[in-house]
Formats: structure tokens, sequence, C-alpha cells
């Protein structure tokens, strides 16, 4: 049975869509079969960054509605062993997603692979309720500011009351904040919310603190998951998290101020 | 028929009034529509009386009874209706339901002939704001209570975790939140001025008993980030550490 994954935020343009790719191939990079599946049915983004945009034929509209089986539209990832991608339907719009269609893809998908990520659309309406109904782990995408915080906090709402689980009366989700954007220098300037205070507002785990990097667009923009760039702190701090989803104890990195170097402060990098 | 049959008895019953001050009666129907809608559990099928002492002379038997079908279909339960007792209109007895005493005044009701055939002259209605005497349980939340999320307890309300900003927890009774209180918080909703809001930390957006509210602004002079209790004193709100 695989685990179920939601990357969610309620607001948009916090890094759900870079943080799912991240993530669940991080899990694959560990030897779980992952697949991500992209809700964001109308405003596809996974397969950019994921840079499958080219061998999108079948998308997830197209197997629910029984035009396309799971393998055809399953797109296997040429970088890394065991990591698929379903994407969405472009010229569809949400209301495309049936719970019943839903339900019998993940469960189908289920038998097959050790993770499923589920990578939301942004808001609270059906895209975003579709993609974290049957979720068993929820990973609350948030930037430090104050917006990004309610949102999350509105989303953790409806996580606890509108998820299968909720509403069968089990066990709750599993719920895990992941602090994207973050900037220690701001921080300290008191233009950006800490660590401790997003921690505080929310009351949830934290998972990972994903330090803003001009690594994140330029990898977007080359279809790679920043997972990949070794070099690029937020590469390593997405490693970090993806071990502490494992159940692994890893210190929080890149929260502090980077003192900067001699020639860096000379040249004035 | 035996002595246990039945029984006759008192009774007090916690009533809303609603009084008219026009005879726009879509206007009225308008209003009283917003105001359901911010708290619709308090007004579901709530006693209610008309008291149309302000207006006695524009309001003819068809509006009232135009009146009495719009509450009906808002939810609210029309139990009679007042007016002044020097200008009570000619269709009284047409009215199919009840003129009712006055507060202060429980004579009319003793003079007057039985608005309706099996209205029991025994039975007196008194109303306005007196408790119901009747414990409720209280409702124990652990979960915070997160932004867009409502929650609403009959008697007294306890979260065992935090309320969060843009979240509002109501209570007919006391609001106990054992952590950070950042929503809103409404104690005695249903008019209980004995109800008082205690929390860990107040750092409310909005704080009330008994429809006397607080604001943020307002709070952040008295007590901030800080243990506090929320209570009634003489009609105003006071702010008393823990």
């Amino acid at each position: 049975m695989a685990k179920i994954i939601v990357v969610t935020s309620g607001k948009g343009g916090v890094g759900k869509t870079t943080s799912s790719a991240a993530i669940g191939t991080g899990l694959a990079l560990k030897g779980y079969k992952t697949a991500i599946i992209d809700f964001d049915v109308g405003l596809r983004n996974l397969d950019l960054i994921m840079g499958c945009e080219r061998r999108v034929v079948y998308d997830f509209v197209n197997v629910i509605n029984g035009e396309a089986s799971l393998t055809q539209a399953l797109i296997k990832d040429k970088r890394t062993k065991d990591l698929y991608i379903l994407p969405a339907s472009q010229t569809r719009d949400k209301d495309a997603l049936t719970h019943e269609g839903v339900e019998k893809i993940l469960t189908e998908m289920s038998q097959e692979f050790d993770y499923i990520v589920c990578d939301s659309p942004a808001g609270i309406e059906r895209g975003a309720q579709m993609a974290l109904y049957f979720a068993d782990v929820a990973i609350v995408a948030t930037n430090p500011e104050v917006s990004s915080v309610r949102d999350s906090d509105r989303i953790l709402g409806i996580l606890q009351s509108k998820s299968r689980r909720a509403e069968r009366g089990e066990a709750p989700i599993e719920e895990h904040l992941l602090l994207t954007r973050y900037n220690p220098e701001r921080v300290s300037e008191g233009e950006m919310l800490s660590v401790a205070d997003v921690e505080e507002i929310l009351a949830i785990p934290l998972l990972g603190v994903i330090p803003e990097s001009e690594a994140v667009l330029k990898a977007s923009n080359q279809g790679t998951p920043v997972i990949l760039d070794n070099d690029a702190v937020a590469g390593q701090a997405y490693a970090d998290a993806v071990d502490r989803l494992l159940g692994e104890e890893r210190p929080l990195r890149f929260t502090d101020i980077q003192k900067k170097g001699f020639f860096k402060r000379l040249l004035g990098g | 028929m035996s002595d246990n049959d039945f029984r006759l008895k008192g009774s007090v019953v916690t009533t809303v009034l609603l009084e008219v001050r026009t005879p726009n009666v879509d206007q009225i129907e308008l209003g009283l529509k917003e105001k359901i809608a911010q708290v619709p559990q308090f007004f579901d099928q709530v006693p209610l009386i008309i008291d149309i002492s302000a207006c006695v002379a524009d309001i003819t038997l068809e509006l009232m009874q135009t009146l009495f079908d719009r509450c009906r279909t808002l939810g609210l339960a029309v139990i009679g209706w007042r007016c002044a007792q020097d200008n009570i209109p000619a269709w009284r007895f047409d009215c199919p339901l009840p003129l009712l005493p006055n507060a202060n005044s429980r004579s009319i009701s003793a003079k007057a002939p039985p608005a309706a055939p099996n209205k029991d002259p025994d039975v007196v209605i008194k109303t306005v704001v007196e408790e119901i005497e009747v414990s409720q349980p209280t409702k124990i939340v652990t979960k915070p209570v997160r932004s867009g999320q409502q929650i609403y307890a009959p008697g007294d309300l306890v979260v065992m975790s935090q309320v969060s900003a843009g979240a509002e927890v109501l209570a007919e009774g006391n609001i106990h939140v054992y952590g950070a209180l950042r929503g809103r918080a409404l104690a005695g909703v249903k008019g209980n001025a004995e109800a008082r809001v205690f929390c860990k930390s107040l750092e409310a957006e909005l704080v009330a008993i008994a429809g006397n509210f607080m604001l943020s602004d307002a709070l952040q002079k008295i007590i901030w980030k800080d243990a506090a209790q929320v209570l009634l004193v003489d009609d105003t709100l006071e702010i008393a550490p823990l």
C-alpha cells in the first residue's frame, strides 16, 4: 500500500510544485517507487519543473474518463529510477476531477507504488480538496509571511475536517510544516517571520526550512528538480526534509545568516 | 381523570425581541437575514416576540401576517407580539398570534380575553432576558481551532489548544482556551452576562460577553500575550490578569 502525501498551502506561489518535484525525486532517490500527480488541472506546471513537458501524451483526466490506461499516462522520469509523473490536463478545469475517478486511480496506483505525491493547486476549492481528500500525510508549504501563514492555517483546518480520514473518523492526517523561501537576513531585519514565529502560529512539527535560493528558479527553468543540484543549499535542505519525512533526525541547516568571506565582501558578492 | 394525567406549571423561556421601527417588511427581512448569517446556530428556531410599539399606526393586520410568515421562513419561532398598552391596534383579536404582556406589566394578560381559544389562562409566558436554568454539557476541543473554523457550544467550551486568527469560538456559557487565543471568542451568546472568557495568552481579534465586545486594539492597551480573563461588570467588559 502506498503512502499518499499531499503538498498543499492554500496560498499560491509559495513553492508547492517545486517542493512536490523535489520531495518526490528525493523519495525515488532513496529507492522508493514514487509517483507525483499534478492536481492542478487547467494550470499544468509539474511537467515543466520535471522537464517532461514534451513527453505528455495522456493525462490525469484522460485516465479518469477511461480514455487512457494508467500505464499509458504515467511518464517515467529519465534521470531518476523509480520515479513517475502523472501530468494534469491543461484543457480542462477542476470539475473534471471526480471523487470516484480520483479514488479509482489512487487505489490502482497504491498497489504498485510506495509513495504517491499529490501536488495540490492553490486555493481551498474543489481542486485543492480533491488533492488532500485521500492523503495520509500532508506537507504544508508556507512562506515566512503573514498571509501565507494564515492560508496554511486555513488549509490545516480543512485537512482536519474534509479529508477521508476525518470523515471516516480514522487517525488524522500526519501534518508537516515546510517553510519555503526562507531568508535569514530578512528575518534578522524583521522583514520576515522567523522559523519560531511560524511554528508558534501553526503549531505543527517542522519538516524543513528551504532557504530562498537562485538555484530554485534556475532549476525550474531548466526542468530539473532542485534536489538534484547538490551544490545548492535549497537542494540540500530538501534532501534533509526527505530524510526527516522518512523518520531520520537531521539538524536544521541554512537558518542562520551566512558570514560573507573576505573575497565575497571585496567582490561585492 | 387522575391527577397524574398532567400538571400545570409556570415556565420561563428566553426569547428574542424584535423591535419593529419601520413598516418596510422587506427591509426588516433583509436585516434579519444578515444577522442570522452571522450566528445561524443561535437563531435556529429561537422563540421570537415582535414588538410594534414604535410604529403601531403603520402596521396593518396584513403587514403583521407577512412579518410572521417571513420570520418563520427564516427559521425563527414567532410566539407572539407586543405593543404599548395605551395604543393597542383594533385588529388585535383577528391576529392569530397572542398579544403578550410587556415585561414589566403582567396585568394585561389577566384583563384581556384569551386571544386564541386554546390559550391556557394559567400559563403566562414571561419574557426577555431571563436565563434558562438548565445546565448544558461542556464541549471539549483538543485540536487547534484553525482559521475559518467556527465552533459553537450550547454550554461551556474548553479548547485544549490554540484558537487561530480568523477562527471563531462561541458558547452560551464560559470559554476556556488553554493556548493562545488569536481569533474571536464570544461567551454568553444567549445573553448570559455571568459568562467569562479565560485564556492562556490573550491575542484575540475580538472578545465578547453577552453582546458586549472589545477589539484587539483596545485589548492591547490592557493585557496582551498574557494569561487573562474577560468578564462583564455592570455592563462593561473588564480584562483581568489570571
